[in-house]
């Protein structure tokens, strides 16, 4: 368990400075001069051009640069926007509350609708597995912003029940802002779960200890829960981890679709107008969020299933 | 189809519940391939059949509906243009990206499987653990960046993506490609002198026909919807280029106006697609699964 934890860190690591080089990098890779790119194609005063080439570093050599930005970016200096005209690690401050409850709302819908109807459509054939299985896979292929435009046209603009846009202020405003929003990200990964958990518990049914417990006339109730469930909840914990964290990168289409003012949304907006310093900054707060939790999962499946951790020390 | 028909003709006992339910996905599958053909043919003819200019806006007839005036099926958008003639327009880039993510990252994730495959050991282990570390960028973070640093439009994100997804197939088809290599055939085809590359070209990666043809499909589903959600961004194709993932966003004032059929059409065409071409794809996953006795 130790030599797994110590291996999943160092890959970790790797991962975090393998990406947080190519987001650095990629201001490089942009055509035309770095200065043009961190102005935006703003034409710039010879005093401005200096402060940018001072704090940028521009005048150095590449991997300097790089450490001088990366150590910036640890102590909280990302930079300055300048769109928006104020730091950028104030910026992603301002903003990663609504998409930290927005992807925390779409991950509890996940969990308990998800998982709770691939048990019901695990659990009973039929009319009920049939049609859990057709809503599912129709709703696998509903992308987030066309999720997020239906939501719109009929909950918001039809039925008039809930606000089309903004964030809402106080617990049950947030609340009512955040619903469509959290539903619309929660809809394709929802059916993910649904199907994962949905085959899992057929296949620990179809198990031999769970014939034998129901031939040693153990209730049903108890066989699910002690049999089935326990061992079916190893890889849909996994499947609910990786589709949560995935979850970070495709909140940034929700949050346009809404005009919900979190990280997301910021970054499209800081694309869209070519301001490089806030999309490098929350591209990094983003990666470094899926990078983190994805080793989260990894860790966790390793303590709920011993066995993972003992494959990787026989390698 | 042909070798599970077969089997079930002969058999004595076929319950007609069984029937029934091999009719309803025959008819399944028909409906699959028709909108995926139907897809293709837009894609490639549509400006020639489309009945209008694409980008001809009346504004005076702007969100007249559907069916309300002579030739104009569908009706107007927000800018007065005929939604029909978008629509079927529109089809070609939307198409035109997800094929071009399809053929890349395929094209590169089949060689990367194959070396891994073929020479094993560290050289193996090496591309395994840059393949983990690729897993780190989400795709669609890294198709933003990338429209971010080389601008709008439909190439840098199809590179992007194409990158994004590369190392998801190596990863499948290397598995594949390892039981391949231990077959029988490859020694003997070794053992007759031919060079590497004849025996990976001409009988390895043909092996691997199926699972290839399976996982292309499933990435082609994958690339529409991200391309599809990065024009809606605006970081992608720009309007007033008809294409499905733009009309969902430029329709979008006509949604909180109370007139959403722009937007939801352009959905409703990415959705049939990829729903389309989802089922076809597991279905081929399922059965190269079966033919290979897992």
């Amino acid at each position: 368990m130790v030599k797994f934890t110590a291996r999943r860190a160092l890959m970790l690591l790797v991962a975090l400075v393998v990406s947080s080089f190519v987001i650095f990098i990629s201001l490089d890779l942009a055509p035309g001069n770095p200065l043009a790119t961190l102005s935006g194609g703003r034409t710039l005063s010879p005093a401005a051009q200096r402060v940018l080439t001072h704090e940028y570093h521009l005048d150095q050599p590449v991997m300097t640069r790089y450490w001088h930005w990366l150590t910036g970016a640890l102590h909280g200096n990302l930079g300055t926007s300048i769109s928006f005209r104020e730091p950028v690690a104030t910026l992603i401050g301002q903003r990663i509350g609504v998409t930290a409850e927005l992807v925390l709302y779409a991950g509890i819908l996940i969990v308990v609708f998800g998982v709770g109807l691939g048990l019901l459509a695990g659990l009973r054939r039929g009319v009920v597995d049939n049609s859990v299985i057709a809503v599912s896979t129709i709703l696998a292929a509903i992308p987030s912003f066309v999720a997020a435009i239906v939501l719109l046209a009929l909950f918001s603009v039809k039925l008039g029940w809930l606000p089309s846009f903004g964030d809402g202020s106080g617990f049950t405003g947030r609340i009512e802002h955040l619903t469509l929003p959290a539903i619309a990200l929660a809809a394709s990964a929802f059916a993910v779960v649904v199907r994962v958990t949905r085959v899992t518990v057929r296949a620990e049914l179809a198990q031999e200890h769970v014939q034998t417990a129901t031939s040693r006339g153990i209730p049903w109730r108890l066989i699910v829960r002690r049999h089935v469930l326990r061992n079916a909840s190893i890889p849909i914990t996994t499947v609910v981890g990786i589709t949560i964290t995935a979850l970070f990168a495709l909140a940034s289409v929700v949050e346009q679709a809404f005009n919900l003012s979190g990280i997301g949304a910021a970054l499209v907006q800081a694309a869209l107008s070519k301001d490089f310093a806030v999309v490098q900054g929350i591209s990094l707060v983003l990666v470094a969020a899926f990078v983190v939790a994805n080793a989260g999962v990894d860790l966790l499946y390793a303590v709920l299933d011993p066995r993972v951790a003992l494959g990787s020390r026989a390698q | 189809m042909s070798t599970s028909t077969g089997t079930v003709a002969s058999a004595p006992l076929v319950f007609p519940r069984t029937r029934r339910r091999l009719a309803a996905s025959r008819l399944v599958w028909g409906v699959c391939w028709a909108i995926v053909a139907i897809a293709v043919f837009l894609a490639i003819f549509g400006p020639l059949i489309a009945p209008h200019n694409p980008n001809y806006s009346q504004l005076q007839f702007q969100f007249v509906g559907p069916f309300k005036a002579q030739g104009y099926l569908l009706g107007f958008d927000s800018q007065g243009r005929d939604l029909l003639s978008r629509l079927v327009v529109g089809a070609r880039t939307s198409m035109l990206g997800p094929v071009l993510v399809m053929l890349m990252s395929m094209g590169a994730g089949v060689v990367v499987a194959v070396i891994s495959a073929w020479r094993g050991g560290w050289v193996d282990s090496a591309i395994g653990t840059v393949l983990d570390i690729m897993f780190a960028f989400p795709a669609i973070l890294l198709a933003i960046l990338t429209s971010a640093v080389f601008g709008a439009g439909l190439l840098a994100p199809t590179i992007a993506l194409a990158i994004a997804y590369m190392p998801y197939i190596a990863r499948v088809l290397r598995s594949a490609a390892v039981r391949e290599r231990a077959r029988d055939y490859i020694s003997a085809a070794e053992v007759q002198g031919l060079s590497t590359a004849a025996i990976c070209f001409k009988h390895l990666i043909p092996n691997l026909g199926g699972l290839v043809v399976a996982q292309g499909t499933l990435v082609f589903a994958w690339a529409m919807v991200d391309l599809a959600s990065i024009s809606f961004l605006g970081l992608g194709v720009q309007p007033p280029t008809a294409d499905w993932g733009v009309m969902v966003s430029t329709g979008e004032t006509g949604v909180l106006q109370g007139y959403p059929l722009e937007s939801l059409s352009a959905g409703l065409c990415i959705v049939l697609v990829v729903v389309a071409v989802n089922l076809l794809g597991e279905r081929m996953v399922a059965r190269n699964d079966e033919r290979e006795g897992r």
